[in-house]
């Protein structure tokens, strides 16, 4: 297991690498060179070059992609063209906002998702089933940011029931501990504050948790129907197991693995679309942020973000593929 | 020859034939050195059995299999509704814009739309659909939008699937029939997907859009290069599960070339799931073309009607007139669910498990 876990992430280290040449090679190849990107069209030629030495961009390639991976590796990512504050702490400061909207839309999906293809697969046919097949397959279909502005204008703008905006109310004077605002409700003891951030992230996770929904629904329908097949579905049956005992036992725990690896791939689409989701809420999360350096062009903050992600990414792949080793005892052995 | 069942891998064919010996020995070194003790004749004459046999056998299997998979596909509702969707929407697409009553990009009736007071004319007998925020005819507009919308998707894939499918092709016959040396070769190109499939497909998209810049050409290149990993791993997955087919030990032993039995033997026996893949990645690029445009890195050219770019701007009118909104939101949901039911149509019918 340990060779194994060892093994894989040396194999992250030439994807990580590659990944990072590539933003490297795409910084340096921006228009005007990164001296633009931070001087902006303003630049006077002394100014340019002054930066330029500055920045050490008149030294050799291989020099300059060296110190570049230096800062990567200390956590240097460079100052947001747009905000003038270190990318590093605007991420701090907004990356819980978007592990609390992709988590709690996850938790939703999977709650709702096994349960519900569990139930199409059982009643193979009927209306449950039909519904649910085609109701994942056109939930895949409505671009997110679509649904987004259609949830906000009825459930916030008409309804009233939510807030259309935001992560908590400007009013709220909630004190900060971690930046995850539910948790820091919890932890400091204002409840108020975390209530209104629970209600704040309603929308915006439910939004976001349609697309994880529609292909878990669809992987766990197809992956219980598979199982229900088995000769080891059909024994447990005739042995006179209640059929609350055979699906725990034997049908959910081997159906639910395939099921697992999808959770692992969704992340990136949950990422994607905390990038719509977040900008049509004004949720301040990295997704907002990523949304609205693309408008400034914000180089230093946008390839500081795709390195960020794609780390997080990989890493939460490699869990998932850890955790296939726990739960399914046939490929802890290799 | 008794007819197959369709889908399986046509296991032992050649060999099940009376006309064809099987190969006398079962280690493969053995097998090399009987194949290169035959005398240039047998080895010829083995040869043009070979590609007798081939080629009945080719068409025969070629034909009831596909033939098979679409007479499924005839029957089920899903695969009839979703290509009549389609239908409809490349013909609007192809033959639509010759007949809307007006240009999609004039302006004509600008004076009647008075975004100050809220006021955008709705549906008339004049204009169908009524007028955008910038007093163009709307109906114009969403039919000359299909065709924009059609092409993005339709470049977008083909581009995706050409480099994906060269890629994965190459990494899967290397793998498969390239021993050492190709596992490497494939380790190194499937790294190279692996970088890519390691950023996440909007920001892969957004990456390379803010590299390019915004134009009509870009967003078709990002929304390609999102599904390059998926056909690149897709076609190589597929290849190497065809690779110790019988048929190509067969092949093999017989003295095809390496090359030749990938292109002509493995790539056509794995093509299916690659085909079913672009149906559904026409639908994906439909939409992740929207988003694009909704994060300003669409087409910029206001004069040219697209529906994502439409979809944005009507969004922020949601309040003054939803219709704007509805027109090309249900133009792109209707056609992507149209690709996702034939793809998910063509996956079942193509595939055997799922067969009743």
């Amino acid at each position: 297991m340990l060779r194994y876990v060892v093994r894989r992430l040396l194999q992250l280290i030439p994807t990580l690498l590659g990944l990072s040449l590539i933003l490297f090679i795409w910084l340096h190849r921006l228009p005007g060179g990164p001296e633009t990107a931070i001087l902006g069209e303003r630049g006077t030629p002394e100014s340019r070059a002054q930066l330029r030495h500055d920045l050490g961009l008149d030294q050799p390639l291989w020099i300059q992609y060296g110190r570049f991976m230096r800062r990567m590796l200390t956590g240097d990512l460079g100052v947001s063209i747009s905000t003038h504050r270190p990318v590093v702490t605007e991420f701090a400061e907004r990356f819980p906002g978007t592990v609390e909207l992709t988590v709690s839309a996850l938790l939703l999906a999977i709650g709702l998702g096994i349960p519900l293809g569990y139930l199409a697969a059982r009643r193979r046919g009927s209306m449950v089933d039909h519904g649910s097949v085609a109701g994942s397959l056109l939930g895949v279909c409505v671009p997110i940011f679509v649904l987004a502005y259609l949830v906000k204008e009825v459930f916030a703008v008409k309804l009233g029931w939510f807030p259309a905006a935001g992560r908590q109310d400007v009013t709220i004077d909630a004190t900060r501990v971690t930046n995850f605002y539910i948790l820091d409700g919890i932890l400091t003891g204002e409840w108020d504050a975390a209530a209104d951030a629970l209600k704040h992230l309603v929308l915006p996770a439910v939004t976001l948790a349609t697309i994880p929904l529609a292909i878990i629904v669809r992987m766990t329908r197809a992956s219980v129907l598979e199982v229900l097949g088995e000769d080891y579905v059909r024994t447990a049956q005739a042995k006179g197991l209640t059929e609350n005992t055979v699906r725990r036992r034997h049908v959910m725990r081997n159906a639910l693995l395939p099921v697992v690896t999808t959770i692992g791939l969704l992340t990136g689409g949950l990422l994607s679309g905390a990038v719509l989701t977040e900008t049509v809420y004004a949720f301040t999360g990295i997704g907002q942020f990523i949304a609205e350096s693309i408008d400034h062009r914000d180089y230093p903050v946008l390839m500081g973000f795709i390195m960020f992600i794609a780390i997080i990414y990989v890493t939460v792949n490699l869990l998932v593929d850890l955790s296939y080793g726990l739960i399914d005892p046939r490929v802890r052995v290799r | 020859m008794t007819e197959p069942t369709p889908m399986l891998t046509p296991e032992g064919q050649p060999a099940a034939s009376p006309d064809l010996e099987p190969p006398p020995l079962q280690a493969p070194e053995v097998r090399t050195r009987g194949w290169q003790a035959l005398t240039p004749r047998g080895r010829k004459q083995r040869l043009d059995r070979l590609a007798e046999l081939a080629a009945v056998h080719a068409d025969e299997k070629g034909r009831s299999l596909w033939a098979e998979a679409f007479r499924r596909l005839r029957r089920n509702p899903a695969a009839v509704i979703g290509a009549v969707i389609l239908l409809l929407f490349v013909l609007v697409a192809l033959i639509g814009p010759f007949f809307v009553p007006y240009s999609p990009t004039s302006t004509e009736w600008a004076d009647q739309v008075k975004e100050g007071q809220n006021i955008i004319p709705g549906p008339s007998a004049e204009h169908w659909f009524g007028l955008d925020h910038n007093g163009r005819d709307e109906f114009s507009r969403v039919i000359v939008g299909a065709r924009q919308t059609l092409l993005v998707g339709v470049v977008a894939t083909t581009l995706g699937l050409t480099v994906g499918c060269l890629i994965g092709g190459l990494a899967g016959a290397a793998y498969g029939l390239g021993g050492r040396r190709g596992r490497q070769i494939d380790n190194f190109m499937m790294r190279i997907i692996d970088m890519l499939l390691a950023m996440p497909s909007l920001l892969l998209a957004v990456s390379v859009a803010a590299l390019l810049g915004p134009s009509l050409i870009t967003v078709m290149i990002a929304v390609g290069v999102i599904s390059v990993p998926v056909f690149a791993r897709l076609l190589r997955g597929s290849m190497i599960s065809q690779a110790h087919a019988e048929y190509v030990t067969a092949a093999t032993a017989l003295g095809v070339r390496r090359g030749k039995v990938a292109i002509g033997h493995v790539l056509p026996n794995s093509l299916a799931p690659v085909l079913v893949q672009a149906t559904l990645t026409l639908a994906t690029a439909i939409i992740e073309a929207a988003a694009l445009s909704f994060l300003g890195l669409g087409n910029p050219d206001p004069a040219v009607p697209e529906w994502g770019v439409m979809l944005t701007d009507a969004l922020t009118r949601l309040e003054v007139a939803p219709r704007l909104t509805v027109y090309p939101a249900i133009g792109i949901i209707i056609t992507a669910f149209g690709f996702t039911l034939l793809g998910e149509a063509m996956r079942e019918s193509l595939d055997p498990k799922l067969r009743r």
